[in-house]
C-alpha cells in the first residue's frame, strides 16, 4: 500500500465511524461562537453536556452494532472479528477503546454536572471556556483509546494534554492555580518528550509507525535489537508514567491536583488517567509481548517493570498519603495508589490460566471513576461552603448533611476496598488474577497498602462523624446531589452484583480481535 | 413446614427490617427507636430458636442448605484454550451445621440482651441502633455463610458498624481504640481475604465435561463445600503436580503452599481471637467502647474467630492442624497463663475481664488442639459459654458503671450492701467465669482439657494451673467489688431497674442451663466433627 493509497482511504463511511469525536469537535466549535452571545453561562455548561450525551449515544449505538455482528467464537476457537479498522488500521473502533469510550464520556458528563453547581465565578471567570475545552480533551482521550498508530496516537495525546493544561490553568487569578498549570505543562512537555524518544527507536527498529506493523517487525528482528528494545520501550512507560502518575512519576500530581479546579482535579484523575492507560495497553499487548526471543527476555522484563511500577504506585501512594491532610492532595496520593493496583492486571500479561487482565482494569476503572468523582462532588460541595481545604472541612458532616455523609462512607469503603462495592470487587478480581498467574509478591503488595489506605480514609470518616464543628449546614445544589447519587448508587450496585458487568466484558472482549492490531 | 422457609436468610436479614423502620423514625423519639431495635433484635432470636427445635427434630436429615447463584462471570477463555465456558462461579450458599447452630443462637441471645443492654447509651440513639443492627447481620451470616468470598462479607460487615460503635459511643480514647480495632483487624481480614484467593483460585477449580460434547465447562469456585472436598480428594487438580500429558500443573497447590494458606489462616482468625501476640487492639476495645458494644464484641466477634480457625483451618486443612497440635495447645498454654497472670494485677474491672477474655480463649485453642470429639466439643461449649459468661459481665460493668461513674476497682467496694440483686448476680457470673461445677464455665474448661489429656498430659498440667489462677484474680476482683467497706459516695445507689434486670436473669439461665444441661450444645453438634475426626484417623493410619 503506498502513501497515496493510504491519503484517499478516508471515505464518507469511514467518516461516519467517527461521528462521536467529530460531534465533540463540533459542539465544541459552535459553543466557542455561541458563548460570545449566551447571556448564562451555565447554558453553555448545559449544552456542554449535551454534546457528551449525544456522542456517548453514538459510541454505545457503534458497540451494540459491534456486539450484533460479532459472530460467537468458531470452532476453532477464533472469534470473527467485528473490528471496524479506518485510515489503514491508524484508527480501531473495537470492545476496547468503546468501553473506555464510554467510562471516558460517562466520567466527564458527571464532572460537567458537577460543576454546574460548584463552580463560582468568582473562582473560574471564564466559565464558559472551562465547559468546552472539557470537549476536546476528552475527544484527545477518545483517539488516544482507538489509535493503532503511534502518530494517531500521539496526536491523542497532545491534544488531551494541551487542552488540560489550560484547564488547570484556568482560575487565573488564584497564584496557585497558576503554579499548577506550569508544573503542569512542564512535566507534561518531559512526559511527551519521554514518549517520542521511545517511539522514535521503535521505528527506528522496524521503520513502522502503525502498531501492528511494528509488532510484525519485531517478531521477525526482535532478537537483533535486544538494547535499543528495552531503550525504546522504558522510555515509554516512564513518559506514560508521568502521565498515569505512578510513582516514582508522580511528585506533579499532588500540586497539580491541588491548584486545578475540583472538576479539573477529578478529569485528570479518571479520564486523563484512563487514557494513558489505555495506550499503555495498546503498547504493551502488541509491542513489547513480541519482542521475546530465546536467552533475551525483553517482554517478561516489560511486565516485570511493570508490576514494580505498580508496586511502587501502590505503596508510595498509601503511606504518602497517611501524612496529608489536604484533601485534594490526598486524592492524589490515592490516584497514585490506584494507577498501581490498575497498572497490576496489565503487568500480569497472558500466563498460566489468566488472559483476563483486561476485564479486570476496565472493571476497576469503572469502580473508581464512581468513588473518584462521586468523593471529589463531596469535597467540591463543602469547599463551596466552608472553603476550607484540608480534611478539618469534612468535621461533623454527620450533622451538616448526613445524607451526603452516608453517600461519603460509601465511596470511602470503596476507595478502601472494602465490601459491599465495586472498589472491593476490581480489587477482588485483580488479587484473583495475580493467584491465576501465579504473581503471589504483588497480591501482597495490593493487600498491604490496602490495609494501609484504611487509615486515611477511614481518617474522613473519622471527621465526618466523631468531629463536631460550628460549620452551617452544608447546602448541596440539585446537579451535584444527582452526581452523588449516581455515584453512590452505582458504587453499590457494583458491590452486590458485580457479575454482569464482568460477564459482559469478558464474554465479548477477545486479545487477538481487540488488543492486538495484526496487518494480517 | 419450616422446609419451606428460607429461614437461614430469614434469620441473616430479619433485622434489617427494624433498620427499615428505624431510618423512618424521627431521630427525638428515642423511646420508639429503643422499642424498634429491641423487636428487630428478637426476630433473628425467634426464629433461630424455631430453627433449633426443628434442628433437632430431624437430626441426621439433610442439611439445611440454601443457595442461589451471586456471581457467575465468565472469564477471558483465550488463556485456556478450546473450552465451552470458562467462569468465576461465587454462591449465595448459607448452610448450618452442628459448629454453626450453637453460635448462631449465642449470637442471636447476646443480640437481644445488647440491644436491652443500650439503654445506657445518651446520644445520637438512632444511629446507634442502625450500625448496631447492621452488626447483627453480619455476626449472623459470618456463622452461617458457606461461600468463602461471602463469609468475608459478612465478616467485613462486623468491622464497619464495630468502627463507629467503639469511635462515636466509647469513652474517652474512643476514637484511638476504634483506630486500633480497624487496623489490626484490618490486616486480619486483609490475610484472611489472601488465603481465600489463594484457595479460589486452586482448590476452587473444577473442570466438568459437558454431557454430550467434547469440551468442558472449567469453573473457579468459592464455595466451602467444593474447596473442602477438591482439598481432601486426591485425584482433585489442586492435589495433582502434573497434568495427565506430564506438564505442569497450574493449579497445584504444593505441600508447601498448603502450609502458607493454613499459616495465613492461622493469623488471619489469630487476630480476632485473640491470640497472643496479636492481642493488644482487643484491651483498648474492652476499655474504650460503651459496655452494651463489648457484650458482642466479648460474647460474639472473638468467637467469630475460632469460629473461623474451625472452619477454614481445621477442616480444610486436617493434615497441617494435626502436625500442628502441640503448636495450638503451646499457643492456648501461654493465652491461658498470660491472662490469668496479668488479669491478677489490673486496677481497672474492664482490664481484669479483658484479661480473662484472653485467658478463656486459650482454654478454646486446647479444645482444638486436642483434635478429638471430647475437646472439640469441649472448644465450642468453652466458646458459647464463655460468650455469655463475658456477656453477663459486661452488663454488669454497664449497670455498675451508669451509677458509680467508675470501674476502677478501688472506687469499687460493699456493693452487696446498696444492690444486693447486681452483686448476686455479680458473684454468680464470676463463679461461673472461674468454672464453679453446674455453670457452664465449668463444662467447656473440663471438657476441653479432658480432650486434650489423651495426647498432650504435660500441657494440660501446665493448663490446670492456670485454671486456678483464674479463680484468684476472679475472687479477688469480684469480692472487693461486692465486700469490703463502702466508699461514702456509694451508699445511696440504687440497684438494678427491670429492664437491666431481665437480661441479666435470661443470661444467667442459659449459663445454668449449659452447665447443668449440656446436651442442648451438645445435641446439634452431634454429627459436626465426623468428617474431620474421619480425615484425622485415616491420616494417623496412614
Amino acid at each position: 500500500m503506498d502513501a497515496a493509497q493510504q491519503l484517499q482511504s478516508l471515505t464518507w463511511s469511514d467518516a461516519a465511524y467517527l461521528a462521536p469525536e467529530w460531534i465533540l469537535i463540533a459542539f465544541m466549535i459552535v459553543l466557542a461562537v455561541l458563548d460570545l452571545f449566551l447571556p448564562r453561562r451555565a447554558l453553555t455548561g448545559w449544552l456542554t453536556l449535551a454534546g457528551l450525551l449525544t456522542s456517548l449515544g453514538f459510541v454505545i449505538w457503534r458497540l451494540t452494532e459491534l456486539a450484533g455482528a460479532t459472530p460467537q467464537a468458531g470452532a476453532d476457537g477464533q472469534a470473527v472479528s467485528g473490528v471496524i479498522r479506518i485510515m489503514a488500521d491508524s484508527y480501531r473502533i473495537d470492545y476496547f477503546s468503546s468501553l473506555l469510550k464510554i467510562i471516558f464520556l460517562v466520567a466527564t458528563a458527571l464532572i460537567v454536572l458537577m460543576s454546574l453547581g460548584t463552580v463560582r465565578k468568582a473562582d473560574i471567570p471564564d466559565r464558559g471556556e472551562f465547559y468546552y475545552l472539557l470537549l476536546p480533551a476528552v475527544c484527545g482521550a477518545m483517539i488516544m483509546a482507538s489509535s493503532g498508530d503511534m502518530i494517531t496516537l500521539y496526536i491523542g495525546l497532545e491534544l488531551l494534554s494541551i487542552t488540560t493544561y489550560v484547564l488547570v490553568g484556568i482560575r487565573k487569578h488564584s497564584v496557585q492555580s497558576t503554579e499548577a498549570a506550569f508544573k503542569y505543562v512542564v512535566t507534561g512537555g518531559i512526559s511527551s518528550a519521554l514518549i517520542l524518544f521511545g517511539m522514535s527507536y521503535l521505528y527506528g527498529i522496524t521503520g513502522a509507525t502503525n502498531l501492528g506493523a511494528i509488532g510484525e517487525g519485531l517478531k521477525a528482528h526482535a532478537i537483533d535489537f535486544p538494547a535499543i528494545l528495552y531503550v525504546a520501550f522504558f522510555f515509554i512507560l516512564a513518559g506514560l508514567g508521568i502521565k498515569i502518575a505512578a510513582a516514582p512519576f508522580h511528585y506533579w500530581s499532588t500540586d497539580v491536583y491541588q491548584g486545578a479546579p475540583t472538576p479539573v482535579t477529578a478529569f485528570l484523575a479518571v479520564v486523563s488517567k484512563g487514557a494513558a492507560f489505555a495506550v499503555i495497553f495498546r503498547i504493551v499487548y502488541n509491542l513489547a509481548f513480541y519482542s521475546s526471543s530465546p536467552g533475551k527476555p525483553v517482554a517478561d522484563d516489560v511486565f516485570l517493570v511493570l508490576l514494580i511500577l505498580a508496586a511502587a504506585a501502590m505503596l508510595v501512594g498509601s503511606t504518602m498519603a497517611l501524612r496529608q491532610y489536604n484533601v485534594k492532595r490526598l486524592f492524589a496520593l490515592s490516584g497514585v495508589a490506584n494507577a498501581g493496583y490498575m497498572l497490576v492486571p496489565l503487568g500480569l500479561s497472558i500466563k498460566g490460566m489468566h488472559a483476563s487482565g483486561v476485564g479486570e482494569f476496565i472493571f476497576y476503572l469503572a469502580a473508581y471513576l464512581l468513588m473518584t468523582i462521586g468523593a471529589l462532588t463531596v469535597y467540591a460541595v463543602i469547599a463551596k461552603s466552608t472553603s476550607q481545604e484540608d480534611v478539618g472541612g469534612f468535621a461533623g458532616l454527620y450533622y451538616r448533611a448526613p445524607w451526603t455523609a452516608a453517600a461519603m462512607i460509601v465511596f470511602m469503603l470503596s476507595l478502601a476496598g472494602l465490601p459491599v462495592t465495586g472498589g472491593f470487587f476490581g480489587k477482588l478480581f485483580i488479587l484473583l488474577g495475580t493467584v491465576q498467574s501465579k504473581d503471589y509478591w504483588i497480591a501482597a503488595v495490593m493487600v498491604v497498602s490496602s490495609v494501609i489506605s484504611y487509615y486515611f480514609y477511614f481518617g474522613l470518616i473519622r471527621q465526618m462523624f466523631m468531629r463536631s464543628t460550628n460549620e452551617a449546614d452544608v447546602e448541596v445544589p440539585a446537579t451535584s446531589g444527582i452526581v452523588i447519587w449516581l455515584c453512590a448508587a452505582a458504587t453499590v450496585a457494583l458491590g452486590i452484583v458485580p457479575g454482569p458487568a464482568l460477564d459482559w466484558i469478558n464474554s465479548h472482549f477477545s486479545l487477538v480481535n481487540d488488543l492486538f492490531i495484526s496487518m494480517g | 413446614m419450616l422446609a419451606d422457609l428460607p429461614i437461614l436468610s430469614l434469620i441473616t436479614f430479619s433485622p434489617l427490617l427494624g433498620l427499615l423502620v428505624l431510618l423512618f423514625l424521627p431521630k427525638q423519639r428515642s423511646r420508639w427507636i429503643k422499642v424498634t431495635a429491641i423487636t428487630a433484635t428478637l426476630l433473628p432470636l425467634l426464629l433461630s430458636l424455631w430453627l433449633y427445635a426443628d434442628y433437632n427434630g430431624v437430626k441426621g436429615g439433610k442439611p439445611y442448605e440454601e443457595t442461589a447463584t451471586w456471581i457467575s462471570t465468565s472469564l477471558n477463555k483465550e488463556a485456556v484454550g478450546d473450552v465451552s465456558s470458562y467462569t468465576l462461579e461465587l454462591q449465595y450458599h448459607m448452610g448450618v451445621d452442628g459448629l454453626s447452630m450453637p453460635l448462631l443462637l449465642l449470637t442471636t441471645i447476646v443480640g437481644v440482651m445488647a440491644a436491652l443492654a443500650s439503654v445506657h447509651i445518651k446520644k445520637r440513639w438512632k444511629s446507634f441502633y442502625i450500625w448496631f443492627l447492621l452488626l447483627e447481620v453480619g455476626m449472623i451470616g459470618v456463622f452461617l455463610a458457606r461461600d468463602v468470598f461471602l463469609f468475608f462479607v459478612f465478616f467485613e460487615m462486623t468491622l464497619i458498624p464495630m468502627f463507629f460503635l467503639i469511635g462515636i459511643w466509647g469513652y474517652m480514647n474512643r476514637e484511638q481504640a476504634a483506630n486500633k480495632f480497624l487496623i489490626y483487624n484490618g490486616i486480619g481480614s486483609a490475610i484472611m481475604l489472601l488465603a481465600f484467593v489463594f484457595l479460589v483460585a486452586t482448590a476452587g477449580f473444577r473442570a466438568d465435561p459437558l454431557p454430550d460434547q467434547q469440551q468442558m465447562h472449567l469453573s473457579y469456585s468459592g464455595s466451602y463445600d467444593v474447596i473442602g472436598s477438591n482439598l481432601a480428594d486426591k485425584d482433585a487438580y489442586v492435589n495433582m503436580p502434573q497434568l495427565a500429558q506430564g506438564a505442569d500443573n497450574p493449579l497445584y497447590l504444593s505441600d508447601r503452599m498448603h502450609w502458607v494458606i493454613f499459616l495465613l489462616l492461622l493469623i488471619a482468625f489469630g487476630i480476632k481471637l485473640p491470640i497472643f501476640p496479636f492481642h493488644t487492639w482487643m484491651l483498648k476495645v474492652h476499655a474504650e467502647a460503651p459496655p452494651s458494644v463489648v457484650m458482642i464484641h466479648s460474647g460474639v466477634l472473638l468467637k467469630m474467630g475460632a469460629y473461623g480457625l474451625l472452619r477454614f483451618g481445621v477442616f480444610m486443612f486436617p493434615s497441617q492442624t494435626h502436625d500442628w497440635a502441640t503448636v495450638l495447645a503451646i499457643l492456648g498454654v501461654i493465652n491461658i497463663l498470660y491472662g490469668a497472670v496479668l488479669a491478677l494485677v489490673q486496677k481497672e474491672f474492664k482490664l481484669v475481664l479483658a484479661y480473662s477474655s484472653i485467658s478463656h480463649m486459650g482454654i478454646v485453642l486446647l479444645g482444638i488442639a486436642s483434635l478429638n470429639e471430647i475437646g472439640l466439643h469441649g472448644a465450642i461449649i468453652q466458646l458459647v459459654s464463655h460468650g455469655f459468661i463475658s456477656a453477663l459481665l459486661f452488663l454488669i460493668v454497664g449497670s455498675i458503671y451508669a451509677r458509680t461513674g467508675s470501674t476502677e476497682l478501688k472506687d469499687l467496694g460493699g456493693l452487696a450492701r446498696s444492690m444486693p440483686f447486681l452483686s448476686g448476680v455479680l458473684l454468680t457470673a464470676g463463679m461461673a467465669s472461674l468454672g464453679l461445677p453446674g455453670l457452664s464455665g465449668f463444662i467447656g474448661e473440663f471438657l476441653s482439657l479432658l480432650g486434650l489429656f489423651d495426647s498432650m498430659r504435660v500441657i494440660t498440667g501446665i493448663a490446670v494451673l492456670g485454671v486456678i489462677l483464674t479463680a484468684v484474680y476472679v475472687l479477688r476482683s469480684v469480692l472487693g467489688i461486692t465486700f469490703g467497706a463502702v466508699p461514702e459516695r456509694l451508699a445511696a445507689v440504687r440497684d438494678v431497674r427491670l429492664v437491666e434486670a431481665v437480661p441479666m436473669i435470661a443470661l444467667l439461665a442459659f449459663i445454668v442451663l449449659i452447665g447443668v444441661y449440656p446436651a442442648v450444645l451438645t445435641e446439634p453438634m452431634q454429627h459436626g466433627f465426623d468428617t474431620l475426626l474421619q480425615q484425622l484417623s485415616e491420616k494417623a493410619g496412614r
